[in-house]
C-alpha cells in the first residue's frame, strides 16, 4: 500500500504562502493514494510556471519539461509503456497559451493521460501578466490598460476537441478535487481537469472569496454528463454562477488500445538485442 | 561512353511517374548485375512542372549522378529542351512525335540518335491510358539498351505490388509494347551502351534514408515520432510501413515541437526514439534538444538539409545547416553530429548513433540532405552480425541500494551517471530542463552549475577516445587532397576516378564525425597535405570555418556550389585540374 510518506520527498513546495497550488498537490498525493497505485509506476510530466514544479514535490517519477511540452513529452512516454498511469501538470499559459496546439491535438487523440490545469488566470511565475483565460479587460503589467481578448474557455474547448472526460476543481474544494483526479485517472482516456486555482500574488480579481460566492457543483443538479449538448451549456457559464464538478464524460477507445503492436508487451518491455531486419532487406533486392 | 554501362535520364510533367518510372528502370539495372546510383529533381508540386530521374548503371561501382546523359527519355518536349545538351556523342532520344515537335536543326544532328517512338498510341493501344505511356518507354529503353524483358517485367510486377491488377498488368502490357516496338522496327542497333548479360551479382538498391531507417530498427528504435517535411518524409513512410512487423510505434504528430518532445518522453520511459526533419522543422526542434541535453535523455535526430534560409529550395539539395545543427539551442552543451557520406554509412553510423546516444546519455544528431536521403544507390547486404547493441548504463534494482534520493545525476569520473526508467522500483528522480543538483532538484548553486556543466562536457572527453578518425580514401600521398563531409561523398569518389585518368592523384578526407571534431587526426592530415581543397555545397564553406575554429588552420581554397544542386563529378575534376594549372 502506498501512504502519504511514500510519496513526501525531501524538498518541500516553495510557492507563495496562500498559493492555490498546494490543496491541488495533496490532493493529487491523495488521489495516487486512495488508488494505490505503486509510486513507481506513476509518472508526472509538467511544463514551465508555478504549478509546473510540483513533479518535484511528489515521490513519484516525473519530468519537468519546457513551456507549453508536458502533453507531448507525457504522450511519447505513455506510448513508450502503457503500464505507465501518466498525469501532466501546467498552468493555463502553459497549456492554454503556448501549449495549446498540443492540447487540443491530445483530446481527439484519447492517449490515457490524466491533465490537470492549475488554471490562475495570471502568469505567476513571470510576475503578473495576463494570461489566456484573463477575463477581458484584466489590466496587468502586459496590459494595463485591460485584456482586449476574450478569454479561452478551455470546458467548451474540450468538448469541441471530443475529450472524453472534462471537469473542473475548485483549490479550496479539496475532497471534491481529489475526487474529479481520481476518476480522471480511472478514466480510461485522456482526462481534462481545470481548476480554478487563485493566485493570491499576481490575481486580486479570482480570489478565494470570489470564486466560493459563485461556484457550484454540477452534481448538485441534474446535469447529465453524458450528453455533449448539456456539457456545452454549462461551459458557457461563467461570471455569476461558475459549475465545478464533471462536466461531460464517454467511453471511446484509447489510442493505445488501438495499436496491436503493443497489446501484448509495451515498447519499454519489448527485447531489442537482435532485431533481424534480414525480411526487410530481402525487399530492396 | 568511357565505362562499361549507361547514363539514362527520363524527363516530363510531375505526376507522371517519372520518379516510378526511374526507380523501375533502376532497379532492373540492378537487378542485371549493375551498380546503380539513381537521382531524381523535382519542384514543389504535385502536377505540373519538370521531373526527372537518372540512372547511373555500370559495371564497376558508381558513387554518383553524372553530367551527360546516354540516353534521354522525353516524356515532353520540354525535356528536350532542357536537357539536349547533356547528351553524350551519339547519345539517343525516345521521344513521341506526337507530343514533341522538333526543329529541322535538332533532327538533322549527326551526334545525336533519335528514336521517335508512337509512346501514347502504344499505351492507349494496350489498354492501358495515357499515363502508362512512361511504361512503354522504359520497356523502349531496356529493348534499346539490352535488357532482358523479363527482369523488368518482374521488376514492375514488385514495384506495382499491392496496387489493383489493372495497374499491374496495364504497365507490363504496355512496357511490352515499347519493348517489341523497338525490336520489331529493327531500331537502335547502331545506340552503342548496352548492359552486358553476363553479370549475376544482386545487390540491394536503396535511399539514404531508407539505409537509415533501416539503421534505426536494427538498433532497437521503438519510437519514431515526425512531421512530415522533404527531404526527410520517406524516413516517416518507411518506418510506418515496418510498424507491424517490428512492433514499433510510428506518431506523425502535430508539429516538430511535438515530435521531438514524444521522442524525448519515450527515450525518458527507456526506449530507443528517433526522429527526423529538414532545417525548418529542426528550427521548431532547437528547444527540445536543449531539453534532451539538460535531461541527459537519449535522442536521435535526424536532420536531412535542403537549402534554405526559410522555405528555401523544399525539394532540392544543400549542405547549408552544418553551423546551425552545431550551434542550434541556448547555452553550452555537448551533442553527437555525425554527417553519413553514403547509404552504407547512413546504416552503420544510425546505429552507431543510437549507441552514443544512450551510452553518453547526449542528443545524436545524423545530418543527411536531399541527394543523399532520396538517391537510390546499390549495396552490399548490410552486415549485421557484428553489430552490438550498447544501452550505456542502465541500473537495475538489484544493484540500486537505496531508492530515496536516487542521485540520476550523479557526478562521476567519465561524467555518465547511471539511468533508471519509470516503473523500475528504485530509482524514482524527476528530470528537469532547469540547471539541477544529483538528485535532480532546480538548483541555482553556483558551485553546482559548474559542477553539472563540467560533468556533461566530461562525457565528451571520454566520447572522443571512442569516435573513428576520419580516413583517407584514395592514395595516402597524394597531388590533392578533397576535404569534404556528408553527400558530396559520392561525386568527389567519382571526380578521384576521373582525376587518376587524367594521371592527378588525388585522395579525400571525409569528415563524418563533425561533433566532437576530431581535430588532432584533422590537423595531422592538413599539415601534411600537398595542396588541400575544401567541397562543400553550401555558400560560407561552413566546414572550412569549423576546421579553423578546431585546428587553426585555414583551408584557403574553395570550390563552394549553392544553386540547390550536388556537384557534378567532372565539374569537379575541372575545378581541380584548371586550379593546378594556375597554382
Amino acid at each position: 500500500m502506498v501512504d502519504l510518506a511514500d510519496l513526501t520527498t525531501i524538498e518541500q513546495p516553495n510557492w507563495c504562502p496562500g498559493c492555490g497550488n498546494f490543496p491541488i498537490w495533496h490532493a493529487l498525493k491523495s488521489a495516487i493514494i486512495e488508488l494505490g497505485i505503486d509510486p513507481f509506476n506513476v509518472t508526472i510530466f509538467s511544463g514551465i510556471g508555478c504549478s509546473s514544479k510540483m513533479p518535484h514535490w511528489i515521490n513519484t517519477y516525473g519530468f519537468h519539461t519546457i513551456h507549453g511540452r508536458p502533453l507531448p513529452v507525457a504522450t511519447g512516454a505513455r506510448l513508450a509503456n502503457t503500464d505507465l498511469t501518466v498525469v501532466a501538470v501546467g498552468g493555463d499559459g502553459d497549456g492554454y497559451g503556448i501549449g495549446i496546439g498540443h492540447f487540443i491535438h491530445a483530446m481527439r487523440r484519447n492517449l490515457n493521460i490524466t491533465y490537470l490545469v492549475t488554471n490562475n488566470q495570471v502568469y505567476g511565475l513571470t510576475t503578473g501578466q495576463t494570461s489566456p483565460t484573463s477575463d477581458r479587460g484584466f489590466s496587468s503589467k502586459s496590459t494595463p490598460t485591460g485584456v482586449i481578448e476574450v478569454p479561452i474557455n478551455p470546458i467548451a474547448l474540450a468538448i469541441a476537441s471530443n475529450a472524453t472526460y472534462i471537469s473542473r476543481g475548485f483549490s479550496k474544494e479539496l475532497n471534491h478535487l481529489t475526487q474529479l483526479i481520481v476518476d480522471g485517472i480511472r478514466h480510461e482516456g485522456f482526462a481534462l481537469i481545470d481548476v480554478l486555482q487563485p493566485c493570491v500574488t499576481f490575481n486580486r480579481k479570482n480570489t478565494y472569496k470570489w470564486f466560493s460566492e459563485r461556484i457550484y457543483k454540477l452534481e448538485d443538479t441534474n446535469h447529465d454528463i453524458t450528453s455533449k449538448q448539456a456539457a456545452f451549456q454549462k461551459s458557457l457559464e461563467w461570471n455569476n454562477h461558475i459549475p465545478i464538478g464533471i462536466f461531460y464524460e464517454e467511453t471511446r477507445p484509447t489510442y493505445e488500445n488501438e495499436l496491436p503492436q503493443i497489446a501484448e508487451t509495451p515498447l519499454a518491455k519489448q527485447e531489442i538485442q537482435d532485431i533481424d531486419i534480414t525480411s526487410v532487406m530481402a525487399e530492396f533486392f | 561512353m568511357e565505362q562499361e554501362g549507361i547514363s539514362w535520364k527520363i524527363g516530363g510533367e510531375a505526376g507522371y511517374g517519372i520518379m516510378t518510372t526511374g526507380y523501375i528502370f533502376a532497379k532492373t539495372c540492378s537487378r542485371a548485375g549493375l551498380h546503380v546510383f539513381g537521382h531524381t529533381e523535382y519542384p514543389s508540386l504535385i502536377r505540373g512542372g519538370h521531373n526527372t530521374y537518372q540512372v547511373t548503371a555500370m559495371v564497376s561501382e558508381v558513387f554518383s549522378h553524372v553530367k551527360h546523359v546516354d540516353l534521354l527519355v522525353a516524356l515532353n518536349e520540354e525535356t528536350i529542351d532542357l536537357h539536349i545538351e547533356e547528351l553524350a556523342l551519339r547519345g539517343g532520344i525516345i521521344h513521341d512525335e506526337d507530343n514533341t515537335v522538333l526543329s529541322n536543326e535538332k533532327k538533322n544532328r549527326d551526334d545525336i540518335r533519335l528514336y521517335s517512338i508512337p509512346l501514347r498510341q502504344l499505351a492507349e493501344e494496350s489498354g492501358g491510358r495515357r499515363i502508362m505511356t512512361n511504361s512503354v518507354a522504359i520497356g523502349a529503353s531496356a529493348a534499346l539498351v539490352g535488357l532482358n524483358f523479363e527482369m523488368l517485367s518482374n521488376v514492375i510486377g514488385d514495384v506495382y505490388h499491392g496496387k489493383a491488377k489493372e495497374v499491374v498488368e496495364g504497365n507490363i502490357k504496355a512496357a511490352q509494347r515499347g519493348y517489341s516496338y523497338m525490336r520489331k522496327q529493327g531500331m537502335g542497333k547502331e545506340f552503342g551502351p548496352r548492359i552486358p548479360k553476363t553479370l549475376r551479382k544482386r545487390r540491394m538498391l536503396l535511399t539514404g534514408n531508407h539505409a537509415v531507417g533501416l539503421g534505426a530498427i536494427k538498433a532497437g528504435c521503438k519510437f519514431y515520432s515526425a512531421y512530415p517535411m522533404t527531404p526527410a518524409s520517406s524516413i516517416l513512410h518507411f518506418m510506418a510501413s515496418q510498424e507491424r512487423r517490428f512492433n514499433l510505434v510510428v506518431k506523425h504528430a502535430e508539429d516538430e515541437i511535438a515530435s521531438i518532445n514524444m521522442a524525448i518522453g519515450a527515450s525518458f520511459a527507456g526506449v530507443r526514439a528517433m526522429t527526423a526533419t529538414s532545417g525548418g522543422g529542426f528550427s521548431l526542434m532547437s528547444e527540445g534538444l536543449g531539453l534532451a541535453a539538460m535531461t541527459e535523455t537519449p535522442l536521435v535526430i535526424v536532420v536531412s538539409q535542403r537549402p534554405g534560409p526559410s522555405t528555401g529550395l523544399p525539394t532540392r539539395t544543400e549542405q547549408g545547416d552544418l553551423r546551425f545543427v552545431l550551434n542550434a539551442s541556448q547555452g553550452d552543451f555537448p551533442r553527437f553530429v555525425i554527417a553519413p557520406g553514403d547509404v552504407v554509412d547512413c546504416f552503420y553510423r544510425t546505429i552507431e548513433a543510437f549507441n552514443l546516444s544512450e551510452k553518453y546519455q547526449c542528443p545524436a544528431i545524423l545530418l543527411l540532405d536531399k541527394y543523399l536521403s532520396e538517391s537510390h544507390k546499390t549495396t552490399e547486404q548490410f552486415e549485421v552480425s557484428k553489430i552490438v547493441i550498447d544501452r550505456g548504463l542502465m541500473i537495475d534494482d538489484e544493484t540500486l541500494e537505496e531508492d530515496k534520493e536516487f542521485k540520476r545525476y550523479k557526478i562521476t569520473a567519465t561524467g555518465i551517471s547511471p539511468r533508471t526508467i519509470p516503473s523500475q522500483k528504485k530509482g524514482r528522480f524527476t528530470a528537469t530542463g532547469n540547471e539541477h543538483d544529483e538528485t535532480g532538484y532546480v538548483s541555482e548553486d553556483k558551485a553546482i552549475r559548474t559542477k553539472m556543466m563540467n560533468k556533461r562536457y566530461r562525457k565528451f572527453r571520454h566520447a572522443r577516445k571512442e569516435i573513428p578518425e576520419p580516413t583517407l580514401l584514395g592514395p595516402k600521398n597524394a597531388e590533392v587532397t578533397m576535404i569534404g563531409w556528408g553527400s558530396t561523398k559520392g561525386p568527389i569518389r567519382e571526380a578521384m576516378r576521373l582525376l587518376k585518368r587524367e594521371g592527378i592523384d588525388a585522395n579525400l578526407l571525409q569528415i563524418v564525425y563533425l561533433s566532437p571534431f576530431p581535430k588532432n587526426s584533422v590537423a595531422r592530415i592538413l599539415e601534411t597535405a600537398e595542396r588541400v581543397v575544401v567541397i562543400e555545397n553550401n555558400k560560407t564553406a561552413q566546414l572550412a570555418r569549423l576546421i579553423m575554429e578546431e585546428t587553426g588552420i585555414e583551408v584557403k581554397e574553395k570550390m563552394l556550389k549553392y544553386d540547390g544542386r550536388q556537384f557534378f563529378p567532372i565539374d569537379i575534376c575541372r575545378y581541380v585540374k584548371e586550379a593546378s594549372r594556375i597554382g
